[in-house]
């Protein structure tokens, strides 16, 4: 579902990829497959928390009708929801969960890179923050991608069957919607062929490392920019919004 | 199967103090041990630098020995400036 | 020296006020209740995690999902604290967790109760995250070195804990009558097993006297309860709510807060195993355990063959 502004549905995307991208990762604080990476999980997802909220109060400003970070987050109907159908895609194990996040990673870290240029002052400036985190997940994701990839038979083939099978979701962040269309002709946003030719570079060398075998179906799958989401994403939020469901308009 | 080896954690809260021992953590090589310092001991800005290094490759005094090592440090009170009494009248030295 | 002198000086070193550090000395049964003492400690922070994990997905408000988040995000760091500290000693961590994954070692009791509500993120912040402060700032005066240092840390960091749970419960007592239920009902199920955190009775307590010797333990169990209860009593009156105990009254002789029986039968029991959440917060510890095994492998065999290729 499109908005008839453009800049705030594109602000919406990156919102969206974050918090939920967040929610996923937060569903393993406390079951880590040791404390210190119990701890990096987490320490991702509160970046992506505080990414979200910056986007999403900068969209309660541009929508200007009086909603709050927290009805972006939280009220809005599962047709609303722009973030790419990789951001909401189960954990399932350490190794999905790994390079899920490398795939949103190695887009965002030219992304944001870019951004920084935005002739959105604001925008810019929230891209600034969060490419030095960015920077951060990046190696830290890639790393464990190499590690899986290269570490022994058992994690080599868990981190492929991963890659088999995200593949066909890794794509949807560098098409642009029609929304970011209109922002990359306004030059807020970057152009995204450049992005893309940098991030495949980035994923080859990184499978090459770990070797791994990239998948040949070039199919990609689609959707959640339009708001056409997976099935596992109405239980996601169903979870995330149980409590502003249950108790609308309340404080806590 | 091998466990991750034990780290010694060393931090420097800001440029112009010490490294300061701070804990230790596992992993399962110097770099990662940055990284996981970083998540674990630098959450609330406490640092700007890291050190680690491998536990077992620290060696240190034999507590069996301090009173060899260290007393005979206790006796030589001219090493400090309090030693010394001087002129009240003399006001910086 | 014979083992006679040296726990002789030992103690004097103790009564001294001096720290004992991890290459010194110390009497087999100093390092045994430290290591049972610490490592329990540090089992309770990480099993602690998974209440209020519970809660993390479900949080109100992106604020609040934030703080919650780095909230527990510290206690598996305070985990972490711990079980460095107990490695000192001479144990690995592994063997530690092993021992919590069989049930030989024992946690905190306090979080084999199940968290509701989101109030009860609330209580738990306030009511359990203050009970266990209490006993955490008595601890940083502890005599192994350590111990008392990963202390320090542990208390600086805990200090918005307990004000993140009593914010929680402030917003809920200032709601509406859902939110404001909520917040009785969640402070009526935490203040029981909050005061029994502090342990059994000083005279039933087993281990108190010898730790209370070496300085391990700084201040007894009922002494601890005691100061709990009345530094709670006034900030549950600015929350408008009510303890849920008949007979908590002020005494003026003895200037503390009188307080009812607390139920050791119902203590011993989940102490036993018995609890609501017992079997599910071993099983989710053994889950993350053994479905982590294969990750924790790979990353040291991939380590042993770039060093190797360095090499």
């Amino acid at each position: 579902m499109s908005s008839a502004n453009p800049l705030l549905d594109f602000v919406l995307i990156h919102a969206d990829n974050s918090l939920i991208l967040s929610q996923r990762l937060s569903e393993w604080c406390g079951h880590g497959p040791v404390l210190e990476q119990d701890m990096a999980l987490t320490n991702i997802a509160l970046d992506h928390i505080g990414r979200a909220r910056l986007l999403y109060q900068y969209a309660a400003e541009l929508d200007g009708t009086g909603k709050t970070e927290d009805d972006f987050a939280f009220v809005r109907d599962e047709l609303d929801y722009k973030n790419v159908l990789l951001a909401e895609y189960p954990n399932v194990d350490f190794a999905y969960t790994i390079l899920r996040q490398f795939f949103m990673d190695s887009f965002y870290i030219d992304f944001l890179d870019k951004m920084v240029l935005s002739t959105d002052t604001r925008l810019s400036q929230i891209a600034n923050k969060s490419l030095k985190e960015t920077q951060y997940h990046y190696k830290w994701s890639k790393d464990w991608v190499i590690r899986l990839g290269d570490g022994t038979e058992v994690s080599h083939q868990k981190i492929q069957t991963a890659l088999n099978r995200l593949w066909e979701y890794h794509g949807e962040l560098v098409v642009p919607s029609d929304a970011e269309k209109i922002m990359i002709a306004q030059k807020i946003a970057p152009d995204f062929e450049e992005i893309k030719a940098l991030r495949t570079q980035r994923i080859l060398e990184t499978f090459a490392e770990a070797n791994l075998t990239t998948p040949s179906n070039p199919w990609q799958q689609s959707g959640g920019k339009k708001g056409y989401h997976s099935e596992h994403f109405g239980f996601l939020l169903t979870e995330m919004q149980f409590m502003q469901r249950a108790y609308p308009g309340l404080d806590w | 199967m091998k466990n991750w080896p034990l780290f010694e954690i060393f931090i420097r809260s800001k440029n112009g103090l010490d490294h300061r021992h701070v804990g230790s953590l596992h992993a399962t090589d110097a770099k990662m041990a940055i990284e996981n310092a970083r998540d674990v001991y630098t959450r609330r800005m406490e640092g700007v630098s890291i050190w680690v290094v491998e536990s077992k490759l620290i060696t240190a005094s034999d507590p069996g020995e301090a009173e060899a090592l260290f007393e005979p440090a206790e006796d030589k009170i001219y090493r400090h400036p309090t030693f010394y009494d001087l002129p009240d009248e003399l006001k910086h030295m | 020296m014979t083992t006679e002198e040296l726990e002789k000086k030992f103690q004097e070193r103790i009564d001294a006020e001096e720290k004992i550090e991890a290459k010194d000395w110390m009497p087999a049964d100093y390092r045994k209740t430290l290591i049972r003492q610490i490592s329990q400690h540090a089992h309770s922070e990480v099993v602690g995690m998974l209440p209020e994990g519970n809660w993390v997905t479900r949080a109100p408000n992106l604020k609040r999902k934030a703080i919650l988040l780095a909230k527990i995000q510290d206690e598996a760091g305070h985990g972490l604290y711990l079980y460095s500290a107990a490695e000192t000693l001479g144990v690995e961590r592994t063997d530690l967790i092993d021992d919590l994954n069989s049930g030989k070692a024992k946690y905190s009791s306090i979080f084999n109760y199940p968290a509701l509500t989101w109030a009860d993120m609330g209580a738990v912040g306030w009511l359990v995250d203050g009970a266990a402060i209490m006993n955490q700032v008595a601890l940083c005066r502890t005599s192994y070195g350590p111990y008392a240092r990963a202390m320090v840390r542990i208390c600086k960091e805990e200090s918005f804990h307990q004000r993140q749970g009593y914010d929680i419960l402030l917003t809920l007592s200032k709601g509406n009558d859902a939110q404001k239920r909520m917040c009785q009902d969640a402070i009526n199920r935490w203040w029981w097993p909050s005061l029994m955190m502090f342990g059994p009775p000083d005279a039933n307590s087993p281990h108190s006297a010898q730790s209370l010797k070496w300085k391990i333990k700084r201040v007894s169990n009922d002494e601890l309860r005691q100061r709990f209860v009345d530094m709670t009593i006034p900030q549950c009156n600015i929350l408008g709510m009510t303890l849920p105990d008949p007979k908590l009254v002020w005494n003026q002789d003895r200037g503390h807060h009188d307080f009812g029986e607390i139920d050791w039968v119902e203590f011993n029991n989940v102490l036993k195993g018995n609890g609501p959440c017992n079997k599910e917060r071993l099983e989710a510890r053994l889950n993350a355990h053994n479905e982590g095994a294969w990750v924790r492998e790979a990353a040291m065999v991939h380590a042993e063959k770039r060093a190797r290729k360095i090499a």
